[in-house]
């Protein structure tokens, strides 16, 4: 299938463009933080309780907090309803998640607790798991639970033998290559890394650059965000 | 939901910073280099129901795999091709820390990660697995059973995956005027149409050393580490990072060396034992 025609793919972007990006934080009353992301028509929510006691505590650790995650897609959010149930693919993207986030929240401020990210993927349209660990990185800085840097995620892709920057599903289904990346940006640490598809290692190379330049300006795009939100903040007296 | 894992089995602080202190002299406290594989062992055909096997030891770790081929119907986006299912089961007998029941996240993640490799990599020829186009085709189903832990169970059971794969006879079919297909796995058999040979190459990072194929005490110490898919003709067929830390840009294209020269010797280790009767 034909998806780049010249220098443009199929829904009119260069070859290293984002889709529109947006992001807000503090959409739900009750969560301590929460985040919602768009890229394009992929559209993600991500809540963070915590730290909290947890329902259960024999999962508890003595000298940090536990942190939860579950990536879950809504029924609605894909072509054909998809069952609710989590799905094999839903419980590896949850640990994946929960590990490209790990190394940023400074778990050991909080032992015995848990920390809760629960993201709900409610339209998906490719990139959801990209998105999902750049709202829920949102999410977290929006609980005020302590973090050493925030996390951004994009997924570049091969497509009729180009690297393209943060592929939508049509991309995904009939490109070569899909690999997801985030990034802690002023740490330089990769937290994420995927790939399923087939690089040659010098495209490998060349796909973690391009990765690395979209995931500045999202970056950039969560600073904004959380600075909107908060800058006009006042402590009182 | 998935959950931040207590550390199963604790290493004092004094061990660890010796063994660190030994990385970096590029030593290892069981004696193999910083990019040496554990011996490879593989038993084939060890289970005489199953239509490929193969019992795979890597250094202590011993991974089950075994093939069964059934009729099924075709997805209705890939009518001619065949179907293919990786599961894997973390046995309760091969460590104190595996309980019984369904597959957890890391047995999941496990056979996505063996799945992903074979399907991007196209190791097997689906288009070859049709039989009635568009009614009838072959699921393979590949079953990794770990049957004893003591570290890196993907490269084992990508093994494991490769051997079972390369072993596997097709049941003789017979295709009735009337549309009955008739299966008889007495009289076999063609081997199993593959295209080409992938393995995964599992890379550790303990601070900031580089291990290769980690045994337990190892992983136990693991930052994170880095799956590397590898194909018989050099290229990348897939990545997983795994564990709670990170990478940096610098460390990756050091592993993707190291798994691209120790895939191939994986890859040759097997069709060795594949060859010799």
């Amino acid at each position: 299938m034909k998806l780049i025609d010249g220098d443009l793919r199929h829904d009119g972007r260069k070859l290293d463009e984002l889709r529109p990006v947006t992001m807000s934080v503090g959409i739900l009353k009750n969560a301590n933080g929460s985040a919602l992301v768009e890229y394009g028509k992929t559209k993600v929510v991500a809540a963070v309780y915590g730290p909290r006691e947890p329902q259960t505590k024999y999962m508890l650790l003595p000298n940090r907090a536990v942190i939860r995650c579950r990536y879950h897609m809504a029924s609605f959010s894909t072509h054909d309803r998809k069952s609710p149930t989590l799905s094999r693919r839903e419980i590896e993207l949850s640990k994946v998640i929960r590990e490209a986030l790990e190394p940023v929240v400074m778990s050991e401020l909080y032992p015995r607790t848990s920390i809760d990210i629960f993201i709900e993927v409610v339209n998906a349209d490719g990139g959801t798991r990209t998105a999902s660990i750049t709202a829920a990185s949102l999410a977290l800085a929006d609980a005020g639970i302590p973090m050493k840097d925030l996390v951004a995620g994009v997924a570049v892709g091969k497509v009729n033998g180009y690297l393209v920057l943060d592929i939508d599903e049509v991309e995904d289904m009939y490109g070569e290559a899909d690999m997801p990346v985030a990034i802690a940006p002023s740490l330089r640490q990769i937290t994420l890394l995927q790939l399923n598809g087939i690089l040659t290692p010098s495209e490998f190379t060349q796909a973690l650059e391009l990765a690395k330049k979209g995931i500045e300006v999202i970056y950039e795009i969560q600073r904004e965000t959380l600075k909107k939100k908060y800058l006009g903040v006042k402590v009182e007296d | 939901m998935s959950v931040t894992p207590s550390t199963e089995f604790f290493i004092p602080k004094l061990k660890t910073d010796i063994i660190i202190s030994m990385l970096a002299k590029g030593l290892r406290p069981n004696g193999r280099r910083i990019d040496e594989l554990r011996p490879i062992t593989i038993i084939k055909d060890y289970i005489p129901n199953a239509d490929g096997s193969a019992l795979v030891k890597l250094g202590n770790t011993q991974v089950l795999v075994g093939i069964k081929l059934e009729l099924g119907a075709p997805f209705s986006d890939t009518p001619n091709e065949g179907n293919l299912m990786v599961n894997a089961e973390f046995m309760p007998t091969a460590s104190p820390v595996f309980e019984p029941g369904p597959p957890d996240e890391n047995a999941i993640e496990l056979s996505r990660v063996i799945d992903r490799g074979i399907r991007e990599s196209r190791a097997v020829d689906l288009s070859k697995l049709a039989i009635v186009p568009g009614r009838k085709v072959w699921n393979i189903w590949v079953d990794i059973y770990v049957l004893d832990h003591d570290g890196n169970l993907v490269d084992a059971s990508s093994i494991g995956t490769l051997a079972a794969l390369m072993l596997t006879k097709l049941p003789y079919v017979e295709v009735r005027d009337s549309g009955e297909v008739i299966i008889d796995r007495n009289s076999k058999k063609e081997p199993l149409p593959l295209n080409n040979a992938v393995t995964t190459v599992t890379i550790g990072k303990i601070s900031n050393y580089l291990i290769v194929d980690p045994d337990l005490e190892e992983e136990s110490l693991l930052d994170s580490k880095l799956t590397v898919i590898i194909t018989e003709d050099g290229l990348i067929a897939g990545l997983q990072k795994s564990g709670a830390g990170y990478l940096v840009e610098e460390e990756l294209s050091n592993i993707i060396n190291i798994a691209l020269s120790k895939g191939k010797e994986m890859i040759s280790t097997v069709k060795n034992f594949i060859k010799e009767y």
